[in-house]
């Protein structure tokens, strides 16, 4: 916290494996970044290429059956996370660092209303706060949702794929969270609702000093609202540096043909580039 | 097939509505018009793009058009033959000639057949009279066609990615020679790399086979792409429709420009 470059988290070295069967796979491996206080990094990259992995290992969410070995270090305020007992866990999941989903309507609880949802998170973090439901009427408000009041009392299905969403970063935010990981938060929305969405986290990013982890496959997400770019391939990092630079110029052969193969409205090509994995292979 | 041979897919004033049924009785308390006096033709040989948020009902014309969903209003004409009002049974030549290709391929896919038994389904139903060896050949071929290997044949869905599994349906779909594919949101389920790579069969395909397409889809960019033709729905209606260089160089409609800003630029 002392430290000049205000590193809020730094991962350093991170290796994960699965079991299948009676092999140990590697997941991801060799991962190094760090997180500065109110800045957003984003990760980009395939599925299956341990974006997801990473993101969740941050707050040791993964089921440990199939996770067979942890290495590595992941520092939070200068303590390690992989040290941590279930209460210590306990303590930064949802407080220091809160989670949004992709899919909203997977991840909420369908035999709860909504305002419970957020209002358990709220007890269990923030005890001294007593009126809970004028809170998360509040928190239900800050992120757009008419009538919160009324929809305090509103359950998951009776709401759309952006209301669901929004409700998703209510809850997330509810608990002033340090650290925002945003795992695919607009791949299952339209683009006018992904767009109101990113703008509500521009909204609130500025409105606090709150660094956000954002998951994405979407270039021109990230090129909107991230200071700082992972490339990550087949569970590794090929490539990291400021936004601008690896958009514009791309130095890992994997960067470059993931950027190529991206549609582009009002330039339209006879066929779009595809990614020659075997050269990869070679290079990599 | 008269005299308008090129236009292949004629659709006139086209509603599709959903009764809301409400209270203990389930009365009929009103009507979703999911599709509201929609209209358009689609010529021979040519993809046209389908574009519109969630519930806009572009699913809804898709399914209507194969009669998975039953028409309330308007009219549909397949090579100038007024489909609209047959029977299953008279429309069952007419489902050899118009496929589809669904959204996510997890789910489309059944996980307890074999890639063999779910690419012959079609022609078993279409081709009765075809002996085993005929079948497995031409499984073999459409296989090859879409980029996959003869061998995985007795293979499950859950042993290929989504990309794979994408190809897979796209070869059931051309099983029985069609002329006309619906492509409800092919690609939005993939990666972009993947993305494409399926873009890109399509439009092989397409040259190969002279397939004609229609593209539902809400990334349009991906539909400026492959498009000859673009449809805008909002709402139940059509809002615009166009070439697609007029659509994306000139939007006339607000909505049209509304989707087109919300898309972030790399």
């Amino acid at each position: 916290m002392s430290q000049p470059t205000q590193e809020l988290l730094s991962v350093k070295n991170l290796a994960i494996s699965f079991n299948s069967k009676d092999t140990c796979t590697k997941a991801v491996q060799g991962i190094s970044f760090s997180l500065c206080k109110g800045k957003t990094l984003a990760v980009v990259g395939e599925s299956g290429s341990g974006k997801s992995v990473t993101a969740l290992s941050l707050t040791r969410l993964l089921p440990k059956p199939p996770t067979c070995a942890v290495s590595g270090e992941i520092l939070y305020n200068g303590q390690n996370v992989l040290q941590y007992n279930a209460k210590q866990l306990q303590g930064i999941r949802g407080k220091e660092i809160a989670y949004i989903f992709q899919e909203p309507s997977t991840s909420l609880n369908p035999v709860y209303t909504i305002g419970n949802q957020i209002a358990e998170a709220v007890r269990l973090h923030l005890p001294q706060i007593s009126d809970v439901k004028q809170y998360v009427v509040d928190a239900l408000g800050k992120v757009g949702i008419r009538e919160p009041h009324e929809r305090y009392d509103a359950y998951p299905h009776e709401l759309s794929g952006g209301m669901q969403q929004r409700v998703m970063i209510a809850m997330a935010l509810a608990c002033q969270p340090n650290i925002l990981v945003a795992d695919e938060p607009t791949t299952a929305l339209d683009v006018t609702i992904q767009k109101q969405i990113m703008d509500l986290l521009k909204e609130i990013r500025s409105q606090r000093t709150m660094s956000i982890l954002l998951i994405t496959h979407n270039f021109g997400i990230v090129s909107d609202f991230a200071d700082e770019v992972i490339v990550m391939f087949r569970g590794k990092i090929v490539e990291q540096g400021p936004t601008h630079e690896i958009l514009t110029n791309p130095k890992h052969l994997y960067t470059q043909a993931l950027l190529d193969c991206i549609p582009r409205l009002g330039q339209k090509q006879k066929r779009l580039r595809t990614i020659d994995y075997s050269k990869l292979e070679v290079n990599s | 097939m008269e005299s308008n041979s090129d236009r292949l897919l004629e659709v006139k004033d086209l509603a599709v509505h959903f009764p809301i049924r409400k209270g203990i009785f389930k009365r009929i308390r009103g009507y979703y018009k999911a599709v509201d006096g929609v209209s358009f033709v689609v010529k021979r040989g040519t993809t046209v793009g389908l574009v519109g948020e969630s519930g806009s009902g572009k699913t809804s014309i898709g399914r209507a058009l194969v009669k998975l969903t039953s028409v309330t209003a308007g009219t549909i004409a397949y090579q100038g033959d007024d489909v609209t009002e047959l029977s299953p049974k008279q429309f069952f030549p007419y489902r050899k000639q118009i496929q589809m290709i669904f959204q996510d391929p997890f789910n489309s896919l059944n996980p307890r057949m074999t890639l063999y038994a779910i690419i012959a389904e079609p022609l078993e139903i279409h081709f009765p009279h075809w002996d085993k060896q005929k079948k497995r050949d031409r499984v073999a071929e459409l296989l090859q066609k879409v980029g996959l290997s003869a061998d995985q044949m007795g293979r499950y869905p859950h042993q290929f990615s989504g990309g794979q599994r994408q190809r897979i349906g796209i070869a059931r779909a051309l099983a029985v020679e069609p002329e006309f594919i619906i492509c409800d949101e092919p690609v939005s389920a993939l990666d972009v790399s993947i993305q494409a790579q399926i873009v890109n069969l399509l439009q092989d395909l397409q040259e190969e086979l002279g397939l004609t397409y229609l593209f539902i889809a809400h990334d349009l960019a991906v539909v400026e792409h492959i498009s000859d033709y673009v449809l805008v729905m909002n709402k139940g209606k059509i809002v615009e429709q166009a070439s697609a260089e007029e659509i994306y160089s000139n939007p006339q409609d607000p909505y049209t420009q509304k989707l087109l800003e919300a898309i972030p630029v790399v």
